[in-house]
């Protein structure tokens, strides 16, 4: 099963309720959850669930997309590869073949199409993959090089890595924010998308947004967490009302919770009352799925 | 004209809010275009009130479509494909619309020529007038790609319009991250300003987005946001940007009242006049001052 938190809007809590989900369900009996528990940071651009449940790393590998490069002996100019390539990556001038290295998606078009066979493909590092432990649970997560424009790629990777097992597990994968390319790669093949957002105008936003992804798009069922809860106005709870999204928890907006998190310390470590809390919101959502 | 970008790397920093603060209080004294290149979550407009005056389509990218009738079933896309966008369900091939980058691989290796290419509308532009000055933004639909292309598409609009009115800055709200979008943000900026909090995910998320502009050649400065949160740390980023030689243009305290504007629409310097609204005008003064003393950058 994969439970993967998710929010339009970034710095709404994502990281905060996935780290503290997944050291909650760490802790419990295994009865309680019943499966193999793994952590995936999907985001990429800005992995941040390492900081809080500080993994011991022992796999490392490099991501990448196949570049095209070209055979120069071979190459008749011909142009065949610019024409075929969608993303202008591919320019052919009378006797040089450029690619553009940030333009290339990696599909492998103008290597099938060349007609002298002169494209062979080399893999281009895009980002890294890290695999570890925190205590039972397996740790996954990748990192997108700097200058990079594609994360796609690297997210498929850590949801291999995740994924790359014959068990029943349960996966908590933290997603990145917005409702691009990279939060479908995510969000893709998830059981349940556990949408945090604070109770603002802008929190509202960007929640409509994610939940038409998750749910109208990939057919995901939503459930909704508000962060700082007491601050804002009551959009984001009228709108879980008119459209049967259930609100399963509320973490209240409170400065000792706001210090913690900004010293990287998890709420369950510095107020363990909310153990029980964030299981809470685990059978809530088992409930959500199989009611 | 100049160009001031607002980026942060992580999400949620306050960047839409400092963004629409700063347009605030530079249409007091200029004129002022606005560019809301987050995409996908767009908030900007929330603050703004913005009017219509214009709606474009935004074509980008293509989609492949497969003709069942025609097919016959060789698997020879689902083989070339390598984003997992050909389902077979043991029967028929399938294309998943979500899954599929256009690449346009399947079609040309399709024996039958069952496949056909479409362009793909995968969201929106509009112009709109503010009480700060004309806005540009846009709306990427659930879960496209080419959000790099349709920020590019709002920027390119908002610097004609404010070429052809003399405007004297442009203010790009950037969005989360240091991808595609982020990087067709900051192009061609004179400045990015970095909106960071002082946390250990913010003070993380300061170094990568801090790498991203160098490496595009934009000269950044840093406001902490909330800096009272954690002083410790917030000593910990002004000594990093020391190091890195980039200055801290401000510091702004945590303040719900900065939340309450935001209900109400409004940014907070024009809502009150509290130590947050006199901290922004202190960081829009220093801004004022970088941009006009820098020799416009060719990125």
């Amino acid at each position: 099963m994969i439970i993967t938190v998710a929010s339009g809007k970034g710095g709404t809590g994502k990281t905060t309720v996935a780290t503290n989900l997944a050291l909650s369900l760490m802790g419990a009996p295994e009865e309680a959850r019943g499966k193999k528990l793994v952590f995936a940071d999907c985001d990429v651009e800005e992995p941040n669930a390492a900081l809080f449940l500080r993994p011991h790393l022992y796999r490392r590998e490099e991501a990448s997309i196949a570049m095209p490069q070209i055979d120069e002996h071979l190459c008749t100019y011909c142009g065949r590869c610019a024409e075929v390539c969608e993303y202008n990556a591919i320019a052919v001038t009378e006797e040089k073949v450029l690619v553009f290295e940030d333009l290339c998606h990696g599909c492998g078009s103008c290597t099938l199409q060349c007609p002298e066979r002169a494209i062979h493909e080399v893999p281009h590092v895009i980002g890294q993959v890290e695999q570890g432990r925190v205590g039972s649970m397996t740790f996954v997560h990748g990192m997108m090089d700097i200058g990079v424009p594609l994360a796609p790629p690297i997210i498929r990777k850590v949801k291999e890595w995740a994924l790359d097992d014959e068990e029943e597990q349960l996966v908590i994968l933290d997603a990145p924010p917005g409702t691009a390319c990279p939060v479908v790669e995510a969000l893709h093949g998830s059981d349940y998308g556990l949408m945090v957002t604070e109770p603002t105008p802008f929190g509202l936003h960007d929640l409509r947004v994610a939940v038409n992804v998750a749910r109208g798009e990939l057919g995901i069922p939503v459930g909704v967490v508000i962060n700082r809860d007491g601050v804002g106005d009551a959009g984001v709870e009228d709108y879980c009302r008119e459209n049967d999204i259930p609100i399963l928890m509320r973490i209240p907006l409170e400065r000792r919770i706001a210090e913690a998190y900004s010293d990287g310390k998890p709420i369950v470590s510095a107020f363990p009352e909310y153990r029980s809390r964030f299981l809470a919101l685990y059978h809530r959502i088992l409930e959500e799925i199989a009611p | 004209m100049k160009q001031l970008v607002i980026l942060s790397g992580k999400g949620g920093t306050g960047k839409t809010s400092v963004a629409a603060s700063l347009s605030h209080l530079a249409s007091s004294e200029a004129s002022v275009v606005m560019a809301d290149a987050d995409v996908d979550a767009s908030n900007l407009e929330l603050l703004l009130a913005p009017t219509k005056l214009a709606e474009h389509a935004f074509i980008s990218g293509k989609l492949a479509l497969l003709d069942q009738e025609a097919c016959i079933d060789c698997g020879r896309c689902a083989e070339v494909c390598r984003f997992d966008a050909v389902l077979n369900d043991g029967e028929t091939y399938r294309i998943d619309p979500v899954s599929c980058e256009g690449c346009a691989t399947c079609f040309y290796e399709c024996p039958v020529n069952a496949i056909t290419m479409h362009d793909r509308e995968s969201g929106q532009w509009f112009q709109s007038q503010t009480r700060f000055g004309m806005l540009f933004h846009a709306r990427l639909y659930a879960g496209q790609e080419n959000s790099g292309k349709l920020v590019t598409v709002v920027k390119q609009q908002a610097n004609l319009w404010a070429d052809d009115h003399e405007a004297d800055y442009v203010i790009v709200d950037g969005p989360p991250g240091i991808g595609c979008p982020v990087i067709a943000a900051c192009s061609g900026a004179q400045m990015a300003l970095l909106v960071v909090e002082p946390t250990v995910s913010g003070a993380h998320d300061l170094e990568r987005i801090l790498a991203t502009t160098e490496h595009f050649r934009v000269p950044a400065a840093v406001v902490v946001n909330k800096f009272d949160i954690n002083l410790k740390r917030t000593e910990g980023i002004a000594e990093f940007c020391a190091a890195n030689n980039v200055p801290v243009v401000g510091k702004v305290p945590f303040d719900v009242a900065v939340t309450e504007a935001m209900v109400r629409g409004l940014p907070i310097t024009e809502a009150d006049d509290g130590q947050v609204s006199q901290s922004l005008e202190q960081v829009w003064r220093e801004v004022k001052e970088t941009l006009n003393t820098r020799e416009k950058k060719d990125v």
